[in-house]
């Protein structure tokens, strides 16, 4: 077969299969939104997650830690203490920020201008700013700060170490709760698409039939049905993202006005190009698979007879 | 051509369909498979077709042992076998051309020679001015034709045909298998079970006779009341 034809057979496939959807209107609608609202509830869950995110001020910064250096230390061991832990196992970044740094930083505040003004000299103590990896857990994070206090010249490590951990515990569970959530909804949607396809199956089994005694390979045979799921999978997945875009519209706004009223700035994130492409791709896949599923399962069943 | 070799065939918990059936159809012959209902002669095409498996024995089909056929070489078999069936097997929501043309999608025919091959199929049965017609609107005898302007269209070299006038009256029937001569004619090997004796003898073809299995004689003399064969 050459190139031409191959590509010709597959585009009448998959145009085929689309007429084939258009056909039975009620139904394709039904079966798409199904797989839309099994899809975009688990990606609801991805934005949540990535919102509380930012609403705890980003992964990283909740995770800081401060080291304050003892009073009289100066500048120089707080900038080679710095070097010392850029190269330690589990840190990002470390940033410091001199004493004359804070107090100016402090100074703009109205509420502690004056004092500070009364002040003889700067009471506050060179201060590093430690970022660890991501990958550092709550047990290695406090580990660390155990290791940065016994570091000489350090007067205290300030790691709220709760807060952290609490942080991480719900992040944690919610990642989770989207995995299996979105698991057990895209298994759903397997099966929803294999189910339609096994019905389109055993209605065609006339029409398989007759192809196999022409001789009809199973490719032949398999390859509208398989059209069929990824156009289930497409279709089902710009359900989702419209779903998504349309949810995350309508809640925004109350649920920054909510957030307003307890004194925060959280606000819902927005559903990002890569999102939405990857809404369409688990749809996509789905659809592929729970076309796969039937025709392995249904078509073999079928073959050619003289009666 | 086609050749049967001591074929039995046993289904399961069943008597034997075929016993130790030999048989064998020169290129180029027209040959009519005769016998009661029951006799074996559906058996003998789905064993052409694939369809079935001999329990013992072999079935060649232009030199190709059928029982060494692995399962991906089947439909490439099946693409080389014309095949007429007495209920037809038409595809009720497709057009005649649609009908005709599928064998030759099967194979990854281009556009333009599916257009060409089907139009002298149909006009080589009568039926290009129905092209556009689904097979319901068609009668009995056009969707005959219409079946058989399908297993021809992939110009095989072996065609098999089950009752394929047995639906059909007399005339029809004629018509019928005046077609099938012209096709063998042209160098079709055939072999076409039918029951209709008087039908057979009209075109003085060879006739295989089965009766309970076995082969009970070949020949081109008309039968005589013990052949166990019956007339319409």
């Amino acid at each position: 077969m050459s190139l031409s034809s191959w590509l010709t057979r597959h585009a009448q496939n998959a145009v085929g299969a689309l007429g084939t959807l258009s056909r039975n209107p009620v139904a394709t609608a039904l079966t798409v939104t199904v797989i839309g609202i099994a899809l975009a509830l688990p990606a609801a869950l991805g934005v949540l997650v990535q919102s509380g995110r930012t609403l705890a001020g980003g992964w990283a910064d909740v995770r800081d830690f401060s080291v304050y250096l003892a009073p009289g230390v100066g500048l120089d061991r707080a900038e080679a203490l710095a070097r010392e832990l850029r190269v330690k196992p589990g840190v990002e970044s470390v940033r410091v920020i001199s004493a004359d740094t804070a107090v100016a930083e402090l100074s703009k505040d109205p509420g502690f201008a004056g004092a500070l003004a009364a002040l003889e000299a700067n009471p506050l103590p060179h201060t590093l700013v430690v970022r660890p990896l991501v990958s550092v857990d709550g047990a290695a994070l406090e580990k660390l700060g155990a290791e940065v206090q016994k570091s000489n010249g350090v007067d205290l490590v300030k790691l709220d170490l709760e807060w952290a951990k609490r942080l991480s515990a719900v992040l944690d569970f919610l990642r989770r709760l989207g995995f299996i959530t979105g698991g057990l909804l895209i298994a759903a949607v397997v099966i929803v698409v294999g189910n339609t396809i096994r019905l389109d199956i055993q209605n065609r089994s006339a029409e398989i039939e007759v192809a196999k005694l022409l001789g009809a390979t199973d490719a032949f045979v398999r390859r509208p049905f398989l059209y069929l799921g990824l156009w289930y999978g497409v279709l089902g997945g710009v359900v989702a993202m419209l779903i998504l875009l349309v949810g995350l519209w309508a809640l925004g706004e109350p649920i920054t006005r909510l957030a307003g009223l307890y004194g925060s700035s959280f606000e819902l994130g927005g559903a990002t190009g890569s999102s939405l492409l990857a809404v369409l791709a688990g749809g996509v896949l789905a659809g592929w698979g729970g076309a796969w599923t039937a025709v392995a399962r249904h078509l073999a069943a079928i073959q050619p007879k003289i009666d | 051509m086609i050749r049967f070799d001591n074929v039995t065939k046993r289904y399961d918990g069943a008597r034997e369909a075929l016993k130790g059936v030999s048989l064998h159809v020169e290129a180029g012959e027209l040959a009519f498979l005769t016998g009661r209902s029951g006799a074996g002669k559906s058996t003998v095409l789905k064993l052409i077709a694939l369809i079935e498996h001999p329990t013992r024995g072999s079935v060649t089909v232009d030199g190709r042992n059928l029982g060494k056929l692995k399962d991906r070489e089947i439909p490439g078999y099946r693409q080389q076998i014309g095949m007429v069936f007495q209920d037809n097997k038409l595809l009720a929501d497709r057009s005649a051309y649609e009908n005709v043309a599928l064998p030759l999608i099967i194979t990854g025919t281009g556009q333009r020679e599916i257009g060409r091959r089907v139009r002298a199929a149909l006009d080589q049965v009568g039926l290009l001015d129905r092209e556009r017609y689904p097979p319901r609107t068609l009668s009995a005898g056009e969707q005959q034709r219409l079946g058989i302007a399908r297993a021809i269209v992939s110009r095989p070299k072996v065609l098999i045909a089950d009752e394929p006038t047995g639906n059909l009256d007399p005339d029809l029937a004629l018509e019928v298998m005046a077609l099938f001569k012209r096709l063998n004619e042209v160098g079709t090997t055939m072999l076409i079970a039918s029951h209709d004796l008087h039908l057979v003898e009209h075109f003085g073809a060879r006739r295989i006779t089965l009766t309970g299995g076995q082969v009970l004689e070949s020949s081109v003399a008309p039968l005589t009341e013990s052949s166990g064969a019956s007339g319409p």
